[in-house]
């Protein structure tokens, strides 16, 4: 019994301070890819997190919404920033000539 | 994935930056302070309203005590959440237009995976509406195990036929707020409270909502990650 407390002990820390560590590193991270997927793993362990609280409807909630759908959501948002700077700048590389005539 | 920012002025707003990085410290470090300090003073025999909610659990309507709260004692909050979502969607339409994605070909993999996938998510979605109410699930679980459906069809190259896209679409997505501000209309209308469900068809109301619910919140999810307004047919 002794044994199983103390490794739920050193599994929380471990997950406690992943988290931590994840949101520090998601929030520092100047590539905006790599915050996004280091986001969703953080979602991914707060959803482990809650479970291990007992609480497996907010789990269920983070697992889908936080990591799943918001992570999508980011990555689609990024899709659309990169696609529309690459346009953006083809734009005006085209019209340049156009606006000195 | 490359980094999009060139590297010198990537330092020079790093410096500007250095202050405002020291003021956040401090703030945050005052605010975990502050945390630690409230959570070491709760007295650990808090019970909440965990017991009053025990003790009515029979006329909610369900045996899962957390759809009990979400969907019968606190539906107000539910209902306000439906709202939030609704607006959220309105507010990306309304920036207008965004171009669409350039036309790529899901490949083998892709497409097989959603032909496979699509009907299980479905079929998860239906029973975790159902299971709701007696065990963890609910309208929000299932309705983002419905939308992450239709991600994976919008990513596999599917869009919503244009006979789909005008009313109907609109129709969905307003059901959950929909259903919900009816059913507390006709309560009211009955002589009772907002949302005051009479016991005795208590769950049958929870899982008419609930059921509205997770299509519009779905369908809101997966039109978020589309973006912008599908196109509607000429017919609109």
């Amino acid at each position: 019994m002794e044994a199983v407390t103390l490794l739920q002990w050193a599994f929380d820390a471990v997950l406690g301070f992943a988290l931590l560590w994840l949101a520090w590193r998601a929030l520092a991270s100047p590539d905006l890819f790599l915050a996004i997927v280091l986001f969703i793993a953080f979602g991914l362990l707060m959803a482990l997190a809650w479970v291990r609280l007992d609480a497996p409807d907010v789990a269920l909630a983070e697992a889908a919404i936080g990591a799943g759908l918001t992570g999508a959501l980011l990555l689609a948002a990024l899709a659309r920033l990169e696609s529309n700077n690459e346009t953006k700048a083809a734009h005006e590389k085209d019209h340049e000539p156009e606006v000195h005539d | 994935m490359k980094k999009t920012m060139n590297p010198k002025s990537m330092t020079e707003s790093g410096k500007i930056r250095t202050p405002f990085r020291l003021l956040l410290m401090v703030l945050l470090s005052a605010l975990a302070a502050g945390l630690g300090y409230a959570v070491s003073t709760l007295s650990s025999q808090s019970p909440g309203s965990g017991e009053w909610v025990a003790a009515n659990l029979e006329t909610s309507g369900v045996s899962n005590p957390v759809t009990a709260v979400l969907l019968n004692f606190r539906s107000y909050d539910t209902l306000l959440e439906m709202g939030v979502l609704l607006v959220a969607l309105l507010g990306v339409w309304s920036l207008g237009g965004i171009p669409e994605q350039r036309e790529s070909s899901p490949g083998p993999v892709l497409d097989t995976l959603s032909r496979l996938l699509v009907p299980v998510l479905i079929l998860v979605a239906g029973y975790l509406l159902w299971v709701g109410a007696h065990a963890p699930g609910g309208a929000f679980q299932a309705g983002s195990v419905l939308g992450a459906a239709g991600v994976l069809l919008l990513l596999a190259g599917w869009r919503l036929d244009a006979r789909f896209a005008g009313l109907p679409l609109r129709i969905t997505l307003t059901t959950g707020l929909g259903v919900f501000v009816v059913v507390g209309a006709v309560l009211m209308l009955v002589g009772r409270r907002l949302l005051e469900y009479p016991p005795s068809f208590a769950g049958a109301l929870i899982l008419l909502i609930e059921a509205a619910a997770t299509l519009s919140i779905g369908m809101t999810l997966a039109a978020l990650f589309l973006g912008s307004r599908p196109e509607a047919g000429p017919d609109r």
